[in-house]
């Protein structure tokens, strides 16, 4: 598979929360302001990218060798909580910055599913070293997007008057909908 | 109030007021992932329940052998291994259920019910508490599924459990069962919920 299909099917075709539903509690969460939409979209880039390259060594020199590969689920939630908090407490210390830039979106993303989902994907669709970091990068582009473009329609929403029923989950939900149908439009392109 | 009767209060909240979806909306990546029909969301729900039921016993049992720092470690651990077991139990004996559901059997392990019931009530609780919550949470969690993915299955394909209700022919808005589909049947089985819990 070539890199350029790899991209192009994770940021549009097979977008990681549109169409594959994964890490739908942070696309609800945090997704009120494009800001904050932004910072948690590069808190996931970086943990994906390192989760990704971090589980494939794992799985190459210690889960495949020893044949335990049903340990898989197991080990991989460890290293990205692991990982997460060894992100924190190094970005603490060299860049303070980034740190306070990141901060809060750094341990939401433990629970985030689509870290788990990519390496675990990365996995299924048997990618070598290159192919899995290419699609980590461009899956957390693919979330990134979503993020913000959805940030942006709730900006216009919230200037909007509705009926009580409807504020909240039910129509986030349905704009989500109406995202999801236009990001449709880009199945068949690879 | 007396024993039985607190018990019964802590079932009776999973299944409606405190529902799990419906109500707190924690575990949205399955719910949107896997409901395309009512069989498949009734799979992941009993997935869910079963791990849930289990994760909540063994915390209860071991909560006092935990030190707080590493509580959330601890747990998770606790949580994948009964992942993995459910996984390799469906793989061996439920199998057409197993591909179909896929990735989202390892991602039980990231759905926040499963952390969230672990760390909000079952660190606190005696054990028989923690099954009766794991259980309730579970059920509230297998019949909103199921339900979401009946709407689906039913607007999608015309059917209901597999079960044909209208002819072959019969034009059906396959829209409910690709991906937008998801997002908007639970707009508006919330919206739908909204309104009958009273607001206006």
């Amino acid at each position: 598979m070539d890199y350029l299909h790899i991209i192009i099917a994770a940021v549009f075709v097979n977008n990681i929360v549109l169409a594959q539903f994964l890490g739908i509690c942070p696309f609800l969460g945090v997704s009120n302001r494009i800001s904050t939409s932004i910072g948690m979209g590069g808190a996931v880039l970086f943990v994906m990218t390192l989760a990704t390259l971090v589980t494939f060594i794992l799985r190459k020199l210690i889960l495949t060798p020893l044949s335990i590969e049903f340990m898989q689920t197991v080990t991989f939630i460890l290293v990205i909580a692991a990982l997460v908090q060894l992100v924190e407490i190094v970005l603490k210390k060299v860049a303070p910055p980034l740190y306070q830039a990141l901060g809060i979106f750094l341990p939401l993303i433990t629970t985030n599913c689509a870290v788990l989902g990519v390496a675990l994907l990365s996995v299924q669709k048997e990618f070598n070293l290159m192919e899995s970091l290419l699609f980590a990068v461009a899956n957390a582009l693919g979330f990134t997007l979503a993020l913000v473009l959805f940030a942006g329609l709730r900006e216009q929403l919230e200037l909007v008057e509705l009926p009580h029923a409807v504020r909240g989950v039910p129509i986030a939900m349905v704009v989500a909908g109406i995202l999801s149908l236009a990001f449709m439009g880009f199945s068949g392109i690879v | 109030m007396s024993s039985k009767n607190s018990n019964w209060t802590i079932f009776m909240r999973g299944l409606v007021k405190e529902n799990p979806i419906f109500v707190m909306l924690l575990g949205m990546c399955p719910t949107l992932g896997v409901t395309t029909s009512a069989l498949n969301g009734l799979g992941m729900g009993l997935a869910t329940l079963f791990v849930l039921i289990l994760s909540n016993t063994a915390i209860s049992l071991i909560k006092t052998l935990i030190p707080d720092q590493v509580r959330i470690p601890a747990y998770i651990v606790v949580i994948a291994s009964f992942v993995t077991m459910v996984d390799l139990l469906m793989a061996a004996y439920w199998q057409p259920m197993h591909e179909k559901l896929g990735l989202f059997i390892p991602l039980i392990v990231v759905n926040c019910i499963i952390l969230g019931r672990a760390e909000a009530f079952a660190a606190k609780s005696s054990t028989l508490q923690a099954v009766i919550d794991g259980l309730s949470m579970g059920i509230g969690f297998t019949w909103a599924l199921a339900l979401l993915g009946g709407t689906r299955e039913l607007l999608g394909s015309g059917a209901i459990f597999d079960y044909p209700l209208v002819g072959e022919d019969a034009s059906t808005m396959l829209l409910f069962i690709m991906p937008p589909g998801a997002f908007l049947a639970l707009g508006y089985l919330a919206l739908i919920i909204n309104k009958l819990r009273g607001v206006k």
